[in-house]
């Protein structure tokens, strides 16, 4: 039955990874989930704060969560990293030292209860009416370094070979391929540092694709997401490869499948557009 | 009044040096019923133990209190002292003046002092109230059970049956042989596994001493130590074992195929079947979770019609097969039961960063043993088992479910630097072409020349050894990319290997658990038997009459195993060497004129030695079953009300020990 | 280029306080290699992370604080959920950034704590991640900062076009709420540091 949460889109939503979240909120529209968007949501502190400040890491994701826990719905969230890190936080928040401590700097009284789910947790319970399979396209499922580890803090899938994004796209007709990459780190925010190891980083998940016979990589990280798209191109000119791999968020597809226009899926926003592969296999 | 004779040891200077003892003999002599007090440098000595026998004689002595160290190491010589000299041998108590008093109050002599003297007051006022104890004899059965039909259960039985006893070998598998007949050369002398271990199988099947009994399992048992009484359960093979030939003729006619367990999957086998050629005893096995037949039993019963089977059945030549056999219970009696259910190794299927099971190419160290068999899946032809195809490069990965918290596995398996040694050789020797490359952390090849042989791998067989664990294999295409590290240079490596062989751990059987709480012996956390000492008693249990061989207690390669069960053999014929057992006389004892028969005390006690009587008049009361009591205590305190004593620490003993402090 | 290690001269209280900052017995590690083999920045870092463990064992505080492999590792936790003592091998590396911070050494990847420190002072201000402002605050943050920012500039017009690029900066209403998280944590820090208990 889908439900109601309350919804924190993450920075990127604002800019560099609009298109995920608009086709997330087209798609969960469609579907009846509701969305309420928690208000005057602030940063989760991402990789930076954990790198260098542990209070602050755990006190920035506990402001949003406190939020919820108010407005008394589970968080749903889109950004692998803030998932992780609003994970991390009510994990860490479990100890009762910990807990003082934190409500201390946030000035609230927070008892963490709130429940934080990715949207492919709350999508895996869901049925999708499929309207206009995917035919056959062929994927890989790009899930990233951070959304399955660790096991026992996200407790979201199996931490080698995780299978639920492969189920999601399986529902939609396309073909999800075995591919040993599933969990490889893209470089992550070394992005503006060293751009040179996100470029290897990536080239070698676009390399991986490509031998396992994708047409497209399906992600769930708009870091993952600017790596490997918005970098293509320069990753192509490093390593003499051909900037051909459209990276596609789950959200356009299931988008997609539901027979929503295509053009609010926003492909214009890609580096790499998706459109002509897309018209190719006779998706659009 | 008693004659109490107290007898001080020095204990060179391990108690004199810390203890005053001239001071606690003069306190000694003013403790009531004292009546003489001598001190010795060394009481246990020849000379010491003398002095005591010759003043129980002079003095009348009709007790004897020895302040001197622990019981646990002479009580045994003390009681046969005071025995020699014609008292009974309980009428003795033992302060403890070492362990307890100058060991550990090292530093404060005077107050080290003070507690001698009040252990021997102690003591005194203990062993006053002393009575005579009298050991009971028991009959021995002189029947041996042996639990387990792997290599320590086949040595064991064998040295029972050759020094004249009767043996019964239970095993669960329809053969016995264990995994050492799943091997194909053993290490380090690269002999035929089969070769060297049927031999020993054939002796065990055709000794007058031994039954063996397959496809059976341990279910119950009462009894004690040369008394124990087993219901074993034999599972119906649906075949007649006395008719049956072995030949064969069942196989090739059913339809059915199954993944073989003995092949670890890599073959598939029909629903009747010989386990292996050598199997002993060599009989067919009907497995009714897949025969056709039994199939067509199951579904008539949900009340569908498929077509039934009885292929077998009317090709045997023997005319052997028996669809209504019926699994039947045993019962014996014996004197020792003997432990040796062997291990399995770890399910790698756990690593989901080796492909969680899912890479046919990725296989286990025993599965490759299968592919090396000449009686194997592929008749000894190592190939990879998507393709059929020879592979060139191989990798094998040290510590897969060893040595790893992470997989709740915390122990070193102990054979497996060695048998990847052995494998890398083997591989080099069915094809020169191959490369093998081991990935290890620590290489542990500590037995008779077992460093050399690994050496050998690297020197004469080209095998490249790699210091670090892989962190993951990842499948493309054709080949299997293994990430590693070769931490002695500090790289990361990466290995494009045709097969990764995984040296998966040793772990008890399934079974294990389930067959120590039926016998109520120890398993620790891995569910490895527990041995009564790790040092000194490598083959006994805690529970007197089981004993310990093989690598259910822990891991261990073929020649400790076979060690470990020719001395777990001697200790079940010192056993029967006696045709009595003396049981020890420290036991708990009812009143049984005040109990009320509320049994409190059978349902604490951890050995069930206490069970309910009825007396002539009707009333039901708790009695003790003076064989089995150990003499722990607690049905003493738990009963309610205070009928439950215990010989040699009556209630009375211990509270004149608590009194005498006061005065 | 390698250093003899004069034990015991070693530092005894560098590896204490990595361990009671990082929560995990750093002695524990018995130098298998599993994270440094799935490590996919080991090839581009000077230590990795085994020896970087072996070095915090060994006490070499000012060897293993000065090296580039804290600062380009990413957290990706590949090696904690792998390794086989149960080590959080990446909150290791994360307790030695911070300790490194602290003690004033010099990031051997000076653009990547540029780029951090650039974040926090965005988030700070605006209580979300400005990814224009966070671009033009780290290339002012160094020389090499610039100049890593300048290597992006052929994707700034694709950027502008397809709207990546926000140029109004966000409004939140929850801002000064984080502008006070800072200030707390600062002043609880200021306490710990002044003799406070933990």
């Amino acid at each position: 039955m889908p439900g109601a949460y309350a919804y924190y889109p993450g920075c990127t939503q604002e800019s560099s990874a609009k298109e995920y979240g608009e086709s997330t909120k087209l798609v969960c529209e469609e579907l009846g989930i509701e969305l309420h968007e928690i208000d005057g949501w602030t940063c989760c502190g991402a990789s930076s704060a954990h790198t260098t400040n542990h209070l602050l890491s755990v006190a920035l994701p506990a402001r949003d969560l406190q939020v919820a826990e108010e407005m008394g719905m589970p968080v749903a969230v889109i950004c692998a990293m803030c998932y992780s890190r609003l994970k991390y936080a009510s994990h860490e928040l479990n100890d009762p030292k910990t807990l003082a401590l934190v409500n201390e700097v946030i000035e609230k009284d927070f008892q963490n209860t709130t429940q934080v789910l990715h949207l492919l947790e709350i999508l895996d319970k869901e049925r999708i009416p499929v309207r206009k399979p995917l035919k056959r396209l062929k994927v890989v499922c790009y899930y990233g370094c951070i959304l399955a580890r660790p096991k026992k803090v996200t407790h979201f899938d199996d931490e080698e070979n995780p299978q639920i994004m492969d189920r999601l796209l399986g529902k939609l007709d396309a073909v999800s391929i075995d591919w040993g990459f599933k969990t490889e780190c893209c470089g992550a925010s070394l992005t503006l540092s060293r751009r040179d190891l996100v470029r290897d980083l990536s080239h070698r998940v676009l390399e991986a694709a490509r031998r396992a016979g994708a047409d497209c990589i399906v992600v769930a990280c708009p870091m993952c997401h600017s790596n490997l798209d918005m970098q293509q191109a320069g990753i192509a000119e490093q390593h003499g490869s051909k900037a051909d791999i459209p990276i596609i968020y789950f959200t356009q597809l299931v988008g997609l499948s539901l027979g929503l226009n295509p053009g609010r899926m926003m492909f214009d926003r890609h580096f790499v557009d998706p459109q002509p592969l897309l018209r190719e296999k006779g998706v659009i | 009044m008693a004659r109490i004779g107290v007898f001080l040891c020095y204990c060179g200077t391990n108690i004199g040096g810390v203890v005053n003892i001239p001071r606690v003999a003069e306190a000694a002599k003013a403790m009531p019923e004292v009546v003489f007090v001598q001190d010795n440098k060394y009481t246990c000595s020849e000379p010491g133990q003398l002095e005591i026998r010759n003043a129980i004689v002079d003095k009348s002595l009709d007790r004897v209190v020895i302040g001197c160290c622990s019981p646990r190491m002479h009580e045994k010589t003390y009681r046969k002292a005071v025995e020699s000299a014609g008292l009974n041998p309980y009428l003795l108590e033992i302060a403890n003046l070492r362990e307890h008093c100058s060991w550990v109050h090292g530093n404060d002599k005077d107050r080290a002092t003070s507690k001698a003297i009040e252990l021997v007051k102690m003591a005194v006022a203990k062993v006053s109230r002393h009575e005579s104890l009298f050991p009971k004899e028991v009959p021995v059965t002189k029947r041996a059970l042996v639990i387990g039909g792997g290599v320590a259960g086949i040595q064991a039985a064998l040295d029972i049956a050759n020094s004249g006893y009767e043996v019964v070998l239970v095993e669960k598998q329809p053969t016995i042989g264990g995994r050492m007949s799943q091997l194909d050369k053993t290490f380090p002398t690269l002999d035929c596994s089969a070769c060297i271990l049927t031999p020993k199988m054939v002796d065990v099947a055709q000794h007058p001493n031994i039954r063996l009994i397959t496809c059976a399992e341990v279910k119950k048992i009462k009894g004690f130590v040369g008394n124990f009484e087993i219901d074993i359960l034999r599972r119906a093979k649906k075949v007649d074992e006395t008719i049956c030939t072995g030949c064969g003729v069942c196989m090739t006619k059913c339809l059915v195929r199954t993944p073989s367990e003995f092949d670890l999957g890599m073959r598939n086998r029909s629903a009747i079947y010989v386990p292996f050629p050598q199997a002993i005893p060599l009989k067919a096995i009907i497995d009714t979770d897949h025969c056709g037949h039994f199939q067509y039993l199951r579904e008539r019963q949900e009340g569908r019609d498929v077509p039934d089977c009885n292929i077998c059945q009317q090709t045997c030549p023997a005319e052997a097969i028996r669809y209504d056999q019926e699994d039947e219970i045993i019962t014996e009696r014996f004197g020792a039961i003997l432990v040796a259910t062997g291990f399995k190794t770890f399910d790698h299927s756990a690593y989901g960063e080796f492909g969680g099971g899912r890479y046919p190419d990725v296989i286990s160290s025993l599965q490759l043993e299968r592919l090396m068999s000449a009686s194997g899946p592929t008749s000894g032809e190592i190939v990879r088992p998507s393709d059929k195809t020879h592979p060139k490069t191989v990798v094998f990965i040290s510590c897969v479910g060893s040595r790893d918290d992470n997989k709740g596995r915390s122990y070193c398996s102990k054979i497996c630097c060695m048998y990847m040694a052995k494998q890398s050789i083997m591989l080099k020797e069915h094809d020169p072409d191959v490369q093998s490359y081991i990935f290890y952390i620590d290489i542990r090849a500590g037995g008779k020349d077992f460093d050399e042989f690994a050496q050998r791998a690297q020197d004469e067989y080209g095998v490249l050894y790699l210091r670090g664990r892989v962190s993951k294999i990842a499948q493309e295409g054709k080949k299997l990319i293994v990430y590693g590290e070769d931490s002695l240079m500090g790289h990361p490596v990466q290995i494009p290997a045709d097969m990764v062989v995984l040296a998966t751990g040793v772990e008890p059987n399934d079974g294990a658990p389930a067959l120590a709480q039926i016998l109520n012996v120890s398993y620790d956390t891995h569910n490895f038997f527990v041995e009564a000492h790790p040092k000194l008693r490598p083959v006994e249990t805690q529970t007197d009459g089981i004993f310990l061989a093989g690598c259910a207690v822990g891991p261990r390669d073929i020649p400790e195993s076979v060690a470990h069960g020719s001395a777990a053999a001697v200790k079940v014929t010192a056993l029967f060497s006696r045709d009595t057992l003396a049981t020890d006389p420290m036991v708990s004892t009812i009143d049984q004129m005040r109990c009320v028969g509320c049994l409190a005390c059978a349902e604490v006690c951890p050995f069930n030695a206490i069970e309910p009587q009825v007396l002539r008049d009707g009333r039901v009361v708790a009695s003790v079953n003076e064989s089995l009591c150990k003499g722990c205590g607690l049905c003493v305190a738990t009963c309610r009300s205070g009928c439950a004593n215990l010989k040699g620490f009556t209630l009375q003993q211990l509270l004149a020990e608590v009194n005498s402090l006061w005065r | 280029m390698t250093t003899t290690t004069v034990i015991p001269s070693v530092s005894r209280e560098f590896l204490l306080a990595v361990q009671q900052e990082s929560q995990q017995n750093v002695l524990r590690c018995y130098q298998c290699g599993k994270c440094s083999a799935g490590c996919p920045l080991a090839y581009a870092m000077d230590l990795g992370p085994r020896r970087v463990m072996r070095a915090v064992q060994l006490g070499l505080k000012d060897y293993v604080l000065s090296c580039t492999s804290i600062w380009i590792c990413v957290s990706c936790e590949t090696c904690s959920v792998r390794c086989p003592r149960e080590i959080d091998i990446a909150r290791v590396m994360e307790s030695l950034r911070m300790i490194s911070v602290e003690e004033g050494f010099s990031p051997a990847e000076k653009e990547v704590e540029i780029f951090h420190r650039a974040f926090l002072e965005v988030i700070e201000k605006r209580g979300r991640a400005f990814e224009t402002e966070l671009v033009a605050s780290y290339s002012m943050g160094g020389v090499g900062a610039l100049r890593t920012s300048m290597g992006n500039i052929a994707l700034l017009p694709g950027m502008l076009s397809k709207g990546k690029l926000a140029i109004v900066p966000p409004s939140v209403s929850g801002a000064n709420d984080v502008k006070k998280i800072f200030a707390k944590v600062r002043e609880i820090e200021q306490r710990e540091t002044s003799g406070g208990s933990e």
